[in-house]
């Protein structure tokens, strides 16, 4: 299987993957703290919309309540480590059977009754601030007073616990980010890719070929879900404290899908290029606001929009398309192998 | 030559007004069947009642004697009939290859051995030229084509095939009946098609059958069938042949 | 559940949140006729109505002109903003796939909600008029002036809009529009422009709204994806298309929510109007006035 994990894909491109990869790997001894936490908010947002795009970019399903899986994965890791001290690494466990379980309930309750497009994307949001609303009351986690992790000063990186440095985290989300990298791409060659794909283009014509559109909607919406909820945890064991009105929001949904949309929906390269586009674009402005005396907050949701408005606008298809031909990466099949 | 597909009795109506009444018929196995009618007779109605895109209000559809009215279309495609759609519906995304690739997977149990099976299939078609190109990029007929190879490409026992004429110049037309009878004659591959063009009817069917305002009003050969009075009523009566 | 609650109390929750509800009706009216006819699903309705709420806000804090007085400007704003919207920003891309027109206003409310919150902060803010405090009463009835002439301005808009629809040549132009976009064309319509005269009218219906509620509620640039949201609800509540769907829709959410607010707790009263959604997505798509889509 590794083997064959690299047929087709043009070599420039995989140089090009295989030096980024190593400048990532490296990064660490040449960058400060800032910087780092710049880019694992990039490669958490890579994650997350990568997460999204299999959703949306391969099965044609907007979500646009995406934030209910990062809060219940938060949630449920968070509170077996507060409350009975099990490690993260076992209670993710936990939280891919509640996100994944979620998920299901939304994409059967969809997909059953015909819910569709716009409709579906309305019903995503309903529920995510079902469960914003819910969590607000939910007295075993705090409620809306916010559940905290126990921080302490750790000399050592405790991974297990996942208490450590940002740097720590660092490897952890670049590593995540690799694997939904490689996950995807095996994905989009496999037979469940084809039919995701299908399914986005005519599911009239997906039917008539034998595919069952409702089976293949919810391993995408399920599959999303647990890689979304693993998302989840991070953000548990790296910010310390969860609040409902924050995890669960709308601009959270919002948040993550920008990096896809941006970068390319559907595409395999689009979601990490749209996320560091992004972020650093819009911390590099930050930051020189910041130098120039100005602190205003509000204004990095501003250039979002705005960023957001000129790509549907301009670049429907998204950044890394006319990149890709910039690059001379792009040939008649980017993503799927030879023809 | 025992019947592949029966089709008994079915009738389906919408919104009160009857779109299919009663219509039985049978396409025999390894025979290439036509099925007529003017505009507005109900044809594609059939084939989606065939295809369990509807279900009949009453009646049955057998494929091999066995039922599958109330199935749904991917499992009737799995059970051995594929179609192709009046209004072509590609993966316009997705490339040529890939797209039959999608059809061939319901035959195949690897995508490896979809892809192989996909490149017989297009080469076949003659669109092998063709076949890294976006299905967006293809002209009408290409798409014709496209829809073809793919549901061919499923492995079916019997193809329906929706007005694939349609919009075809002559000699891509004539491409198509060559195809079609080779298709019959080297695999045994039963056809079922809707057609309006009627040289290609009767060039390819050994055995017609006429709807008119959701019944069937005549059945036999061509021949039988273009002296039939009923029939040349509807037709010269309703439009012009 | 505690002390058992008077009869009287859900009477008078009932009728404050029909009140308000009316108001709610009056904004989800604004979206109904946007989708209804543009089929664009205007996701910065709520933010386009706390713009007419902090206008308001504005125009009373520094003349001291009360908002309901100065609907008629307020509306006109709006339905300047809408209109060139709609001919700046959606019509150029009309034949986008849905959910690429859908992020063109996602972007916008984000816009929008940000600016607000750089412009006015994040801290509500309310306005008193002479009549804040007072109040009518109808034997067990105790109702806020406020409401009720918010509920009266929304009904007379409303009434000032089904009018127009009915009775007006151009009214009748949008409706062709709604109905068959292929067929108007033909007919000689100039669709783009109705569409551009139809958001502004959706528009003018939201910046009405939000003067209204101005009266009875205090504003924070976070309450307009909240209603975005309320308005979503009502509408496939009440039926997408449907104007006195609409109104219905506004009416039966505004006393959801206040009575589920008084049954169980006052901050969860929005999951109600979600459980609604919920139900009315999955057994009642059209909603309740709704016609099925063919």
């Amino acid at each position: 299987m590794i083997k064959h994990l690299f047929d087709g894909v043009p070599r420039r491109g995989l140089l090009m993957l295989a030096v980024l990869f190593a400048v990532l790997l490296a990064l660490p001894y040449f960058v400060s703290g800032y910087l780092i936490t710049v880019l694992i908010l990039i490669l958490y947002f890579a994650y997350v919309g990568q997460a999204w795009n299999i959703m949306m970019g391969f099965a044609g399903q907007l979500s646009l309540g995406h934030a209910l899986y990062v809060g219940l994965g938060a949630y449920a890791a968070a509170a077996l480590y507060v409350h009975f001290g099990i490690s993260p690494w076992i209670g993710l466990g936990a939280s891919i059977v509640i996100s994944a379980a979620a998920g299901a309930a939304i994409g059967f309750l969809a997909f059953r009754f015909g819910v569709a497009g716009v409709y579906f994307a309305i019903l995503t949001i309903a529920f995510a601030e079902f469960a914003r609303i819910g969590f607000d009351h939910f007295a075993w986690v705090q409620g809306s007073s916010g559940l905290f992790l126990p921080v302490a000063n750790y000399t050592q990186n405790d991974l297990w616990n996942l208490r450590g440095s940002p740097t720590m985290f660092y490897y952890l989300v670049l590593g995540m980010t690799a694997c939904a990298f490689i996950l995807s791409h095996l994905l989009l060659r496999s037979r469940m890719g084809y039919y995701w794909l299908a399914i986005r283009e005519s599911p009239e014509a997906a039917q008539a070929l034998g595919i069952n559109i409702f089976r293949y909607k919810m391993y995408a919406v399920v599959l999303s879900a647990a890689m979304t909820s693993l998302a989840g945890v991070v953000f548990a064991f790296f910010y310390n404290n969860l609040f409902p009105e924050q995890v669960f929001s709308i601009s959270r949904s919002i948040e993550l899908i920008l990096g896809p949309i941006i970068g390319g929906v559907g595409t395999l390269v689009g979601p990490l290029v749209g996320a560091f586009l992004l972020t650093a674009l819009a911390e590099g402005m930050g930051e020189m606001l910041l130098r120039l005396g100005v602190d205003v907050p509000g204004i990095k949701q501003v250039f979002y929009g705005i960023c957001l408005l000129l790509v549907v606008m301009y670049l429907p298809d998204g950044v890394w398309p006319p990149l890709s031909k910039l690059l001379g990466l792009d040939h008649k099949t980017p993503d799927r192998g030879e023809g | 030559m025992a019947a592949l597909l029966e089709v008994d009795g079915i009738s389906k109506s919408f919104s009160g007004l009857r779109a299919v009444q009663e219509v039985s018929f049978t396409v025999p196995e390894g025979e290439i069947v036509g099925l007529i009618g003017p505009n507005g007779a109900g044809k594609t109605t059939c084939f989606n009642l065939i295809t369990g895109v509807y279900r009949p209000d009453a009646g049955q559809v057998r494929l091999a004697g066995q039922r599958i009215d109330g199935w749904r279309p991917d499992e009737i495609c799995q059970a051995g009939l594929a179609r192709t759609f009046q209004l072509v519906k590609p993966f316009a995304g997705l490339s040529v290859m890939e797209n039959v690739v999608v059809g061939a997977l319901n035959a195949c149990s690897t995508v490896a051995e979809a892809r192989e099976k996909s490149k017989i299939v297009i080469e076949k078609i003659g669109l092998w030229s063709k076949r890294d190109q976006a299905a967006a990029a293809l002209t009408l007929p290409e798409r014709k084509l496209l829809e073809v190879a793919r549901a061919l490409a499923t492995g079916p026992r019997i193809l329906l095939l929706d007005e694939v004429m349609a919009g075809l110049r002559p000699t891509e037309m004539n491409t198509m009946v060559a195809l079609f009878q080779e298709l019959n004659a080297s695999t045994g591959l039963t056809i079922l098609l809707i057609e309006h063009v009627m040289r290609a009817v009767m060039t390819l069917s050994r055995k017609v059958v006429v709807l008119h305002h959701g019944q069937v009003i005549s059945s036999g050969t061509p021949d039988e069938v273009t002296r039939d009075p009923a029939v040349l009523e509807c037709y010269l009566g309703e439009e012009a042949l | 559940m505690g002390l058992p609650v008077p009869v009287e109390i859900y009477l008078n929750v009932a009728v404050s949140g029909l009140l308000t509800g009316l108001v709610y009706g009056l904004m989800a009216l604004g979206l109904s006729v946007i989708f209804g006819v543009v089929r664009v699903v205007n996701f910065a309705h709520g933010e386009m109505m706390t713009v007419a709420m902090y206008l308001a806000l504005i125009l009373f804090q520094a003349f001291g002109l009360d908002p309901l007085i100065m609907l008629v400007p307020i509306a006109a704003v709006l339905f300047a903003f809408g209109y060139l919207l709609q001919i700046g920003l959606i019509n150029p891309f009309i034949n986008r796939p849905e959910h690429s027109q859908f992020m063109l206003l996602v972007a916008v409310a984000l816009i929008l909600v940000n600016i607000q919150l750089i412009v006015f902060g994040p801290d509500a803010q309310g306005l008193h008029t002479p009549y804040s405090f007072d109040s009518y009463q109808l034997g067990p009835l105790i109702m806020d002036a406020s409401k009720i002439y918010a509920a009266g301005a929304a009904l007379a808009v409303a009434a000032t809009l089904f009018a127009f629809f009915r009775f007006t040549l151009i009214g009748k132009a949008i409706r062709a529009c709604a109905d068959n976009y292929d067929g108007a064309l033909v007919v000689g319509l100039n669709v783009k422009r109705l569409y551009a005269l139809t958001f502004g009218i959706g528009a003018a219906c939201v910046g009405a709204a939000g003067a209204m509620l101005m009266i009875v509620i205090d504003v924070t640039p976070a309450i307009g994806p909240a209603y975005t949201l309320l308005a979503f609800v009502i509408v496939i509540t009440g039926g997408l298309g449907s104007m006195p769907g609409a109104l219905l829709g506004g009416v039966l959410i505004g006393m959801t929510e206040a009575l589920g607010g008084l049954l169980f707790t006052p901050s969860a009263k929005s999951m109600f109007a979600f459980g609604l959604l919920v139900l009315v997505l999955l057994f009642r798509p059209q909603g309740i006035l709704g016609r099925k889509a063919t």
